[in-house]
């Protein structure tokens, strides 16, 4: 009895320390406070403290026509623009109803797993980085440097390349540069190979993210995981297989699942990606057709320089397009792809105005930040950017 | 299991408790009332059928000319089915919204943004703090009659040595033109086009 009580005394006064980890931390991945409670070093409660990127971009978008609402969604997740273009671009051709041409949806194809392997190199190799090596960060940035080569072949810009339209691409891509990828489709496996070298059977990386951050598949579910966090705990769901949008559905690739549910699980998830990405890359570039890159509706595509100088129908649509915009008819609509990170979706409602009424997007970034708390109860404190490493969080679309 | 099954499915074992349901652009939406939301969410999670266990988003809009005001959109995802499914739920800002975190975890954070961004309340929601804006901001921006240029700025003071809050200054107002063509939104235009239509 006597025990019991001193038990209940030294309950009471077990006292927690409070941390605050950033804003401004390297490890943090961008603008994230977490408010930790600490019992000793062992997590007791994360309180995340998210908004310091926040800009406004739904409102913004609200204000915008459709084609100058594009360029916003390279801001969200700037690790891997296209794919959130892509996002917004699919709501708005459901809502037109239209279909994009062929080659069109090939070249989406190529930039969405560029666009993958940009973010998950970026991921490995800061989450490595996180835990104590620094070489991948520099072998992995090298190779992100020449993919963003291609961006900028295509588009113009290396990050915020705005090279989606409603209705297909902006134009088609220079010369060579569907050449100069499959070479690097057949350097880069390599790559792959020397980054896994360094990582993969590491004792210290395995120290540090085998078991840490279990997620098991119910509660996975539950927390609304999507993309990597879903995969590396068991659940076989892409979107592109289970729902395939553009080519998708022509293209043979697997989607790696994970066992245990733990970081070193989600790593070896994402290397895989990028080995499969490679492979859908390589299998576009041989079926890509030649056509057109974009629909040839008139009131959605603007005209060619040619045709605005011998026209004057076209160079009406020109006027009318670059400051009304195309009108989007009524309706609200729902589209998702998988983006590196998760299930990227637009929730878009239409008014049949030339401008968004609402748009909402979901960022999955934003549902696996949220399950800080539950992935860190009871982990020590240097487990806390272990965890944040493996969940891929970029601040962009956390925050919008 | 396909959407019409699930239409069927939902309108049989739901039927007074949902207004309609409609399939548009693939998608089927249910309107649902307030009093009824938590008890329709709740069968489309624990339903052997549904088995709708993952909450995508929620999502709301402001319509402040109609008769609601708000709207709030929950998407959910079923796994199993491969399925989407939309739940609306119309309602005036004095209403509160029974909170979902019980059934889904992740609501939380969501319903929280919802809170921020449009001030809706939500029901035994655990910890409904701000969760996008400023530490003691004020005000709902995503709320159609909140400017998109915000009230407050901020900017570092060399005189304060501090980061301070100011009333907005714009040397020019921001720029709204109204590009609505006086052609194409006259009516007769749009009814010789739908003609058209039911003719062809």
């Amino acid at each position: 009895m006597k025990l019991k009580t001193k038990e209940n005394k030294m309950a009471k006064e077990k006292k927690t320390m409070n941390l605050n980890f950033g804003p401004q931390h390297p490890a943090a991945h961008g603008v994230l406070r977490l408010i930790l409670e600490l019992d000793g070093e062992l997590v007791e409660k994360v309180d995340p403290h998210i908004g310091l990127l926040h800009r406004g971009t739904e409102k913004l978008i609200e204000h915008k026509t459709y084609a100058q609402a594009l360029p916003y969604f390279d801001r969200l997740d700037y690790v891997a623009p296209m794919n959130q273009e892509h996002a917004f671009a699919l709501a708005t051709e459901k809502l037109l109803d239209i279909q994009i041409p062929i080659r069109a949806q090939y070249l989406r194809v190529i930039f969405c797993e560029i666009g993958r392997i940009l973010s998950h190199l970026l991921n490995i190799t800061t989450q490595a980085l996180d835990v104590g090596a620094l070489t991948p960060s520099l072998w992995g940035f090298e190779e992100r440097e020449t993919l963003m080569t291609f961006y900028e072949r295509a588009s113009g810009s290396r990050l915020h390349a705005n090279y989606f339209r409603t209705g297909g691409v902006h134009q088609d891509v220079p010369n060579n540069l569907l050449v100069d990828i499959g070479k690097f489709c057949e350097t880069f496996p390599k790559i792959i190979d020397d980054l896994e070298n360094l990582l993969t059977d590491n004792r210290i990386f395995k120290q540090r993210n085998v078991q840490i951050g279990i997620v098991t598949k119910e509660e996975a579910l539950a927390h609304s995981f999507s993309g990597v966090m879903l995969r590396g705990s068991g659940v076989a769901w892409d979107l592109r297989k289970s729902q395939p949008y553009e080519c998708y559905k022509d293209l043979d690739f697997k989607v790696p699942v994970g066992k245990n549910g733990d970081c070193y699980d989600r790593y070896l998830c994402r290397v895989e990606e990028m080995r499969e990405s490679v492979k859908i890359i390589k299998q576009c570039l041989k079926k890509i057709p030649t056509g057109p890159i974009k629909t040839i509706d008139g009131k959605i595509s603007p005209p060619t320089r040619d045709q605005l100088k011998e026209s004057m129908e076209a160079l009406i649509h020109h006027f009318k397009l670059f400051t009304e915009g195309y009108r989007v008819p009524e309706g609200k609509v729902y589209t998702a792809v998988e983006a590196p990170k998760g299930e990227f979706g637009v929730y878009l409602i239409s008014d049949g105005s030339s401008k968004p009424y609402r748009c909402k997007i979901r960022a999955p970034g934003f549902s696996h930040l949220q399950a800080m708390d539950y992935l860190l109860k009871g982990h020590m404190l240097a487990d806390v950017p272990a965890v944040l490493g493996s969940l891929d969080i970029v601040f962009g679309e956390v925050d919008r | 299991m396909n959407l019409t099954d699930l239409n069927k499915l939902i309108n049989s074992e739901l039927t007074t408790k949902i207004k309609n349901t409609n399939i548009e652009n693939d998608e089927l939406s249910i309107d649902v009332k307030v009093e009824n939301l938590y008890q329709v969410i709740l069968f489309l999670k624990t339903d052997k059928k549904c088995k709708f266990k993952q909450l995508i988003d929620i999502a709301a809009a402001d319509y402040p000319d109609e008769e609601y005001r708000f709207e709030i959109c929950y998407l959910f995802l079923s796994h199993e089915n491969n399925l989407r499914i939309k739940i609306i739920v119309n309602f005036n800002p004095d209403e509160k919204i029974p909170s979902i975190t019980k059934l889904y975890p992740s609501a939380n954070w969501m319903e929280r943004e919802v809170f921020d961004m449009y001030g809706i309340k939500f029901k035994n929601h655990p910890d409904l703090r701000r969760i996008l804006t400023d530490y003691g901001f004020d005000g709902h921006p995503l709320r159609k009659d909140f400017p998109l240029t915000g009230f407050n700025e901020v900017r570092y003071s060399e005189k304060d040595k501090k980061v301070i809050y100011e009333k907005v200054k714009l040397e020019q107002d921001y720029r709204k033109f109204d590009f609505d063509s006086p052609w194409e939104g006259t009516k007769y235009i749009d009814e010789i086009k739908n003609k058209g239509k039911q003719d062809g």
